[in-house]
């Protein structure tokens, strides 16, 4: 009975939802206060069934239900608890599922934070969030119920969760990943919200901008998390591979970007409004293109979990609606005059225009790389295949030529500056940079001008944040008093700055000096790699819960000194037969050392090896993951908290 | 001719949109040519239809009793066919977990003057059920069922 509850608990949250869209969106259309102020119950109401819903699912899977057909496929009675738990969301119907719990829970954190909000907004916002939640809900009973049952015959035990699934990152890494995606929603809903009521000001910017940034953080864990996987899990030891569903979620964060830092200008300064409107719709559309992509089967990824035209089509007719409906709203509502505000050419606003210009390039590029394989398919054009060294060409230089004006940011004048008050500070870290970028290479080994070049890039970040501390230190006493009177939303963006900095440095400096071998070792062969030798002692079988596996032994010596040791395993799990590498990961700040089982070969116990050497790579994740609490940091900003409404804009709002 | 300083803004945002969308499709452009590679069924290849010596992918079944591995090296000599066409391909590398005979396989790499494919990225399924799209079609297309 418990599924056909979780089903009762879905289509009562499909009613919840439909109630959350029409009765405060009437109400706010009408003036009943009453109406609108049905919004924060129904989305409390969205939740909660929501919620029950997702717990039937859990406990079926908990309880090894296998007349359930997601059960059945996807998990077995073998597999350890906490890996049934996460294979609720390992499938396509669970985690479509979890997205709707994810955008429920969204839902409600709006409903709870917005006691500051003029009611008309927070009834609109609330009913375009629970516009939302009636396609993905109906999207999941219609296309893709979890609570499907096998009857009359279930089978005794299930087929087993995906091994390369049966991992702690995967435990975290959707949740967290539909926490950005879904949460993007929440701009997406104040965008749509500000357009029916005709207000695009800064107090709008101020609301959006949280929220904005919360699911933006969330957004750059999840993708970070997906990367540390594949790089663990997947035993090529890739960091990022630039495939289609990569892509899918890089869209949206590259937008997210553009939109948080164009955000940041129509709160400060009230221009760029339509344009920001115009971003939340896009970061939003592109989470919903994710979602197809992912979804529907069309892409080849160990993500696309089954092919269903019927789902496909579906979300591609929602997507459409939501893309063509917001943008013809757009078209309607916008403002049509632009602002008055002036501003110079060499101010703030101009410089985040030119991050905006790229982070919207970037995600044109990526798109248009993504998407080309199947234009040329649908156009009968052949199958292609658009690779890496693509990606790479069009992703780099843009970075690039991002950073030097990414520098001069933090300490530019909003409006208009003169580069005399700062060009001796500006002098100086140019000066400092290229030294240290020129002589710290050598520190790797031979120099590297690539190397060189990141390291230039990244120190010129850091230099930007220093210099920035330094003006605003002229005509104070200390250092301190400067530091301290800064708010979060500062801190955030210089964490946020000094993580992208890391990244750079790790990505080239991964790229460029990565040393990788894949060899044939007996037991007693020795490899050396990088100053690195690594002695193979043969292998021998190991029992794990639900597979077998045959563990290969590594010592690895740097100067005669044993460094470590390393035993990859070669699992076979037992339900479904499937063979799986595990590889066995040295980690340190500056260095991984990376052995991965490939096959036997041979009678005399020899095994295909693979062999990495990958200096700083864990930087890129410590990196992203300052991204990220950079970004959850700006919320405790003070001015967040105490969003008041002043008299005449309570009174507009109220017109 | 003094300029309006409204017009002045409107006219640096239309030069910077110019500049800014001829450096991003120059950027596509670039990165495109012989980057991107298409999909051909053994079939193609066996007919002569597939390039020599450029980028391209090609796939299908491994036929069975096919794979041999040196006993020296990593090198690995493969058939892989569509039932209509069967091309050899040869790969110095780690093969992926679920590259098996009779299973579906993508390799990327060049043909070479011999007909040999040289591969130097062998791509096999994700799970036990699943079939590259490209293969399910060239099968399709071959007209052998799955």
């Amino acid at each position: 009975m418990i599924a056909e509850y979780g089903l009762l608990a879905l289509i009562m949250a499909l009613v919840s939802a439909a109630a959350l869209t029409v009765i405060p969106m009437w109400g706010a259309w009408r003036g009943s206060i009453a109406a609108m102020h049905s919004a924060r119950p129904l989305a409390l109401s969205l939740f909660v069934f929501c919620a029950i819903s997702f717990a039937m699912l859990c406990v079926s899977f908990l309880n090894d239900d296998f007349s359930l057909v997601v059960v059945a496929s996807n998990s077995n009675s073998m597999l350890p608890s906490f890996y049934k738990f996460s294979a609720v969301w390992g499938n396509h119907e669970g985690s479509m599922l979890l997205w709707t719990l994810v955008l429920a829970s969204w839902t409600l954190a709006v409903a709870i934070f917005s006691s500051d909000l003029p009611v008309k907004l927070m009834a609109r916002v609330l009913a375009v969030m629970g516009s939302i939640s009636i396609g993905f809900i109906s999207f999941s009973i219609f296309t893709s119920n979890p609570f499907a049952r096998h009857l009359p015959n279930a089978p005794l035990d299930g087929q087993d969760l995906n091994p390369l699934l049966q991992d702690i990152g995967l435990i975290i890494h959707p949740p967290l990943l539909y926490m950005g995606y879904v949460g993007f929603s929440v701009a997406f809903a104040f965008a749509i919200a500000a357009l029916l009521g005709g207000r695009l000001d800064a107090a709008w910017a101020r609301w959006s901008r949280p929220w904005t940034n919360v699911a933006w953080g969330f957004l750059t864990l999840g993708i970070m998390l997906g990367s540390w996987w594949a790089y663990y899990e997947l035993g090529w030891g890739g960091w990022w591979f630039w495939d289609p569903v990569e892509n899918a979620s890089f869209m949206p964060w590259l937008a997210g970007t553009a939109l948080v830092h164009s955000l940041a200008v129509t709160e400060k300064r009230g221009v760029f409004k339509s344009w920001t409107v115009l971003l939340a719709i896009a970061t939003f559309s592109l989470s919903l293109l994710g979602t197809f992509l992912v979804r529907s089967g069309v892409l080849t990824s160990v993500h696309a979990f089954a092919s269903d035209p019927d789902r496909g089509l579906f979300i591609l007719v929602f997507l459409l609606v939501v893309v063509g409906g917001s943008l013809v709203l757009f078209a309607l509502r916008a403002p049509a005059v632009d602002s008055d505000i002036r501003y110079g050419w060499l101010s703030r606003e101009t410089l985040l225009l030119f991050n905006n210009v790229i982070f919207l390039v970037a995600t044109i590029t990526v798109l248009f790389g993504t998407l080309f394989p199947l234009l040329m398919d649908a156009l009968g054009q052949g199958k292609y295949s658009v690779g890496p060294p693509y990606f790479n060409a069009v992703f780099v230089p843009l970075m690039a030529v991002l950073v030097p004006v990414m520098g001069i940011g933090p300490f530019t004048r909003w409006k208009s500056d003169d580069p005399k008050r700062w060009n001796k500070i500006l002098i100086q870290g140019a000066v400092a940079c290229t030294l240290a970028a020129a002589i710290l290479p050598w520190l790797g080994g031979d120099f590297n001008l690539w190397v060189s070049l990141s390291l230039l890039l990244a120190f010129w970040i850091g230099a930007g944040l220093i210099g920035d501390l330094r003006l605003k230190a002229e005509g104070r006493s200390t250092l301190w008093s400067v530091v301290t009177r800064q708010t979060p939303s500062y801190w955030g963006m210089v964490l946020a700055h000094l993580g992208f900095a890391m990244c750079i440095i790790s990505v080239v400096v991964v790229t460029q000096w990565n040393v990788e071998r894949d060899l044939r070792m007996a037991p007693g062969d020795v490899a050396e790699l990088a100053g690195y030798r690594f002695e193979f002692h043969g292998s021998s079988g190991v029992q794990g819960p639900n597979y077998v596996a045959d563990e290969g032994v590594v010592t690895v010596y740097r100067r005669d000194k044993r460094v470590a040791e390393l035993r990859p395993q070669k699992r076979q799990y037992k339900a479904s037969g499937q063979v799986m590498t595990e590889a066995a990961i040295d980690a340190g700040l500056w260095r991984d050392l990376y052995v991965a089982m490939g096959e036997s070969i041979g009678s005399d116990g020899a095994w295909a090896m693979r062999l990495h050497y990958k200096p700083m790579v864990r930087w890129m994740w410590i990196g992203a993951t300052l991204i990220g609490f950079g970004a959850f940091v700006t919320v405790f900003d003070r001015r967040y908290r105490k969003v008041k409404v002043s008299a005449p804009q309570e009174a507009l709002a109220h017109a | 001719m003094a300029m309006h300083p409204k017009r002045k803004k409107r006219l640096f945002v239309v030069l910077a949109v110019v500049v800014f969308s001829s450096v991003g499709i120059g950027l596509v452009v670039n990165g495109l040519s012989g980057n991107i590679n298409l999909f051909y069924p053994p079939a193609d290849v066996v007919a002569g239809k597939a390039p020599i010596d450029r980028q391209i992918r090609v796939g299908g079944m491994v036929v069975d009793g096919s794979v041999k591995r040196s006993n020296s090296s990593l090198e690995v000599r493969f058939d892989v066919t569509d039932y209509a066409g069967t091309v050899p391909v040869v790969y110095s590398g780690i093969l992926p977990d679920l590259f098996d005979e009779g299973q579906g396989v993508v390799a990327a790499g060049q043909l070479n003057e011999q007909g040999v494919f040289v591969a130097h990225e062998v791509l096999a399924k994700h799970d036990e059920n699943y079939m590259p799209p490209e293969v399910a079609e060239a099968l399709e297309a071959a007209g052998k069922k799955l």
